[in-house]
């Protein structure tokens, strides 16, 4: 699909910190335990990576890995148990909420609605951390999301309900409404799960051309080894807790490594463009 | 795009007021005694003017002093509970939440009997013990939703089947400790028993007290007020909102208390009124729709109406003798939440 180039929205903090790192994680790890008297159930080893505005940084890893703990730790969630993570200087997770929101943006999976709104109102949510008092959104709201959902192709889904559009079309959505927070840090759980191949394709495409244009940093969490290969910038491999490996895709994606992550014969091959192409075989 | 504004929303509430203004007028008129519309207005105006002295008819002593602080009442009481209902459904995700239904207006009206037996024991100023049952009340009520809320928590997350059964369940004990203090410690009292389980408006309250349940209303409706667009979020989820900036311990903690604040309120003077915090704002969502910059306030004056037209129909309908208020709302409520529970389930 054509998607019409639109100017990129601006942010505060974009101008000064264009050139250098703006997302640092440092020697991070966390335990997760029902309760402190108990060893804990899971584990995530310290690991490190930084990543440069513009940057998509994608997590990989088998269930179970750590990818959605290392997601919420960097959204600053989750209070790391070592080590620190910083967005522009800041601590992620002692940023207060309404600061944070408008610093990190996060597309979970997506939840149920208790009741149903429709598409420009789930957006305009995104302006929340923004308002004041009642937070009556301003025409600058507006315009803020409705340029969001140009941005993803999702003018027409204004007025419909997000209960009656498809997955791919919520997707977007959800995708326009952390734009309309105007983020410095877009972080993605698992956006590609429930969409045919079409739109997963078209979404990680669209996240590739918001990176570049609003100049966001990415990291997505996502089990679609070739979508990571095709569009990221940083590979995070993560298996059981450990971090195995850091860097662009050509460099972690070594046929070897990833069989062993994945438990499943495949072979690696270079594209044309320089990109890593990974074919999974039947094991029969 | 069409978010809300000011203008609208005031609008819109004005609309309500005027509603609310008609149909107390007609609650004024209706009655065993039939009152003129002059004389309605004639009486009215002079107790606005402070000249309640001037009134000498009987009509007027029955309009002014009966009706009018019945309705007054209502209106707070009406206005409290639905404002509860609607936090409550937000707070707990459940649109089937509702002060009653979750048995936190039969804790109120547990903490206000006990607070009304320890006042038999403690000989205090009137002015002092006409405060301690609203205040037991709150205290009722509070206890009783965090109870519920753990009640209805599995893995750290609110189970909204489990929440509504374990309401269900502690609101049916409560009521059999108000059937056992009403009838061994406060001394046999059919009539009192039926005014805590069913709510009543036909008991008679200083005027002082309600000066304080409309201060009462004010406060709670106000801070819960505050976090009207916050609450817009929580519907997504907790950590949805945290996501898009919402301080979630401090709503959670101040819609909590707040809510506990009205439904304490509300039953201290009435006993346990069902439904009306589940009616009134689905009604008013249908409407309106799911903001709670508008629901709020829209729930508040529409719980209001709906009160004033519940508690005109139990005075009327059965003449010379009279309905408690909770059997109407009852009658009204309960298909509502059983079409609503069926909804849910398809």
């Amino acid at each position: 699909m054509s998607i019409p180039l639109r100017t990129p929205i601006p942010s505060s903090e974009q101008a000064r910190s264009a050139s250098d790192v703006r997302l640092s994680v440092e020697q991070v790890s966390y335990a997760y335990a029902p309760n402190p008297s108990q060893a804990p159930l899971f584990t995530l080893e310290a690991l490190s990576f930084h990543a440069k505005p513009g940057e998509i940084v994608a997590i990989l890893g088998p269930n179970a890995s750590g990818k959605s703990t290392l997601l919420k730790l960097i959204s600053g969630a989750l209070e790391p148990l070592s080590g620190r993570i910083f967005l522009n200087g800041f601590v992620t997770h002692s940023l207060p909420p309404r600061a944070r929101a408008q610093r990190i943006a996060l597309v979970q999976q997506e939840s149920r609605l208790l009741f149903p709104s429709r598409a420009w109102e789930f957006v305009l949510q995104g302006r929340h951390p923004y308002g004041s008092g009642l937070r009556f959104e301003t025409q600058n709201d507006v315009i803020i999301a409705t340029n969001a959902l140009t941005q993803v192709g999702a003018n027409h889904l204004s007025d419909r309900w997000m209960d009656k559009i498809s997955g791919g079309e919520k997707q977007r959505v959800i995708l326009a409404r952390a734009l309309a927070q105007q983020p410095l840090l877009l972080l993605l759980d698992e956006p590609t799960l429930h969409l045919d191949i079409g739109a997963q394709v078209d979404l990680l495409h669209n996240l590739r051309r918001l990176a570049a244009e609003n100049r966001y940093t990415v990291v997505v969490v996502t089990h679609e080894l070739n979508l990571a290969g095709e569009y990221a910038d940083q590979v995070v491999l993560l298996q059981k807790g450990k971090c195995l490996r850091v860097g662009p895709p050509a460099s972690v994606f070594q046929r070897e490594l990833l069989e062993q992550v994945f438990q499943a014969p495949l072979s690696v091959e270079m594209t044309s463009s320089g990109r890593p192409r990974v074919t999974l075989f039947s094991n029969t | 795009m069409r978010p809300l504004t000011l203008g609208r929303l005031l609008f819109r509430c004005g609309i309500l007021a005027a509603l609310l203004f008609v149909v107390v007028v007609v609650a004024l008129k209706m009655g065993a005694v039939q009152v003129s519309l002059y004389g309605l207005g004639r009486d009215l105006i002079r107790v606005l003017l402070g000249q309640s002295s001037a009134i000498s008819t009987d009509y007027g002593m029955i309009v002014v002093d009966i009706r009018l602080p019945r309705i007054l009442l209502g209106i707070v009481v009406g206005a409290s509970l639905s404002v509860a209902g609607a936090s409550f459904q937000a707070l707990l995700r459940n649109p089937l939440a509702d002060p009653y239904v979750l048995g936190v207006s039969s804790g109120a009206a547990v903490g206000a009997i006990v607070a009304l037996i320890i006042e038999n024991h403690l000989a205090l100023s009137p002015e002092l013990a006409g405060l301690i049952t609203p205040i037991g009340a709150f205290l009722g009520a509070a206890i009783t939703i965090a109870a519920v809320y753990f009640l209805g928590r599995r893995d750290g997350h609110i189970d909204s089947s489990t929440l509504l059964l374990g309401g269900i369940i502690t609101a049916s004990f409560l009521s059999a400790i108000i059937m056992f203090l009403m009838n061994t410690l406060a001394g046999s009292n059919l009539r009192g028993t039926v005014f805590w389980l069913m709510g009543d408006l036909s008991t008679p309250q200083p005027r002082s007290l309600l000066y304080f349940l409309s201060f009462g209303f004010l406060v709670a409706a106000g801070a819960i007020y505050t976090t009207a667009s916050d609450l817009n979020l929580l519907l997504a989820g907790e950590k949805e909102a945290m996501h898009l900036g919402v301080d979630v311990p401090r709503v959670r903690i101040v819609v909590y208390l707040a809510a506990s604040i009205l439904t304490g309120l509300a039953v201290s003077v009435s006993g346990a009124i069902g439904y009306v915090g589940l009616l009134v704002p689905h009604v008013m969502r249908l409407i309106f729709g799911a903001d709670h910059r508008m629901l709020l306030p829209a729930s508040a004056l529409g719980g209001a109406i709906a009160i004033v037209v519940a508690d005109t129909l139990a005075r009327t309908i059965v003449a010379p003798s009279e309905l408690p208020v909770g059997a109407m709302t009852a009658m009204a409520g309960a298909p509502l939440f059983i079409y609503l529970l069926r909804r849910r389930l398809t």
